[in-house]
């Protein structure tokens, strides 16, 4: 089973397109898309304009691969529940997004290995044929960075503080950035009631 | 988002008062992150303002708005958001204001700034080159501004201590 995702922010046909013919191609008929408002119709795949986060939610969990555009929206879901996911980064010049931020994402998660991308239609064939048989992905920790969170959490505990206080801003970055990789003692030290 | 292990079931409602804080993302990759720094808010008392009334269920037992979706390219939907953030802040007044972008985040840090509240912007994980539009310029109106990428962080801030990945 496979998932594909075109967000939010409108439809994403040269997406749909290639995941299209590659299903046609390779005979799959396991494929279900959620295509946003296109008059794009698949004809190998199914498809849907959009579906709610629950119905999202469950077709991640059946799905053991998930293809999407490069939103974070699509890609933190798909790694909380484990999921292999190949990602396609709209592009601004055709139209598909507003600027190209999802080509930078797509290229620096994929990096670390967190996702899989693809730029163009070729590409996203080569990695659906490598991927035939998906294994699962190392599951994203049910809980964000510790450190950001405490930071966080400091930061609305402390009373009265505004930046005009001056009391809550980090002395320096530098702290700021040290506070992630030490104890609580010191994250809480970047955030000083006045 | 909707079994225990969600990030706003941990908040327990207690009877002490707590600080009004309130938690604005727009839809898609905004909002999910706004729930993954859920578990910061736990003390809290959260209302969460979004543009998709489908996320309801997502919070539930929270207090829950919905506002117009717009950006920079839909200029007359930008000024109606502006418009029903602000009627939110006003009803609201809320100690805290913290968003992950993007433009109902903008305004609602701008106006909660100007009413007094303490104001957090964690620019989405997606900008890794450079912030946000409303990243960048929210920055003046940010008590705390973070972004999540080490390589976007500066003296005098965005600051970077961790991400939601």
């Amino acid at each position: 089973m496979i998932f594909v995702t075109v967000g939010t922010q409108g439809p994403f046909d040269r997406l749909i397109r290639a995941v299209d013919e590659w299903a046609g191609v390779r005979g799959r008929s396991d494929i279900f898309a959620q295509i946003g408002p296109s008059d794009f119709c698949p004809r190998h795949i199914r498809s849907a304009p959009f579906v709610g986060a629950d119905e999202f939610k469950k077709h991640v969990e059946v799905a053991n691969l998930i293809i999407a555009h490069a939103g974070m929206g699509s890609i933190i879901v798909a790694l909380e529940l484990g999921k292999r996911i190949v990602v396609m980064p709209r592009r601004a010049d055709l139209g598909e997004h507003r600027n190209d931020h999802q080509i930078a994402t797509a290229r620096r998660l994929s990096e670390n290995g967190r996702i899989l991308s693809a730029m163009d239609r070729q590409e996203l064939h080569e990695r659906l044929d490598d991927l035939q048989n998906p294994t699962t992905s190392e599951r994203l920790n049910s809980e964000t960075s510790s450190d950001l969170i405490r930071a966080i959490r400091t930061f609305i505990e402390a009373k009265n503080i505004r930046s005009d206080d001056k009391g809550c801003r980090p002395d320096s970055p530098g702290r700021m950035h040290r506070a992630a990789h030490q104890p609580a003692s010191d994250a809480s030290r970047t955030v000083k009631p006045s | 988002m909707t079994e225990p292990s969600h990030p706003g079931s941990h908040v327990v409602r207690r009877k002490a008062a707590r600080r009004k804080l309130l938690a604005v993302a727009s839809g898609g990759g905004h909002w999910i992150q706004l729930l993954r720094i859920g578990p910061a808010f736990q003390d809290c008392d959260v209302t969460f303002v979004t543009t998709h009334e489908s996320y309801r269920s997502q919070v539930a037992g929270y207090r829950f708005l919905t506002v117009t979706d717009s950006n920079l390219s839909t200029k007359l939907r930008l000024l109606k958001t502006a418009f029903e953030v602000a009627s939110i802040i006003v009803t609201e007044r809320p100690e805290i204001v913290a968003s992950t972008g993007a433009a109902p985040g903008y305004f609602a840090l701008l106006l909660g700034h100007l009413f007094g509240a303490k104001t957090i912007w964690l620019d989405s994980i997606a900008n890794v080159d450079r912030l946000s539009v409303s990243g960048r310029r929210i920055g003046r109106y940010a008590d705390l501004w973070l972004t999540q990428w080490p390589d976007l962080a500066k003296a005098g801030g965005p600051y970077y201590v961790g991400s939601v990945l």
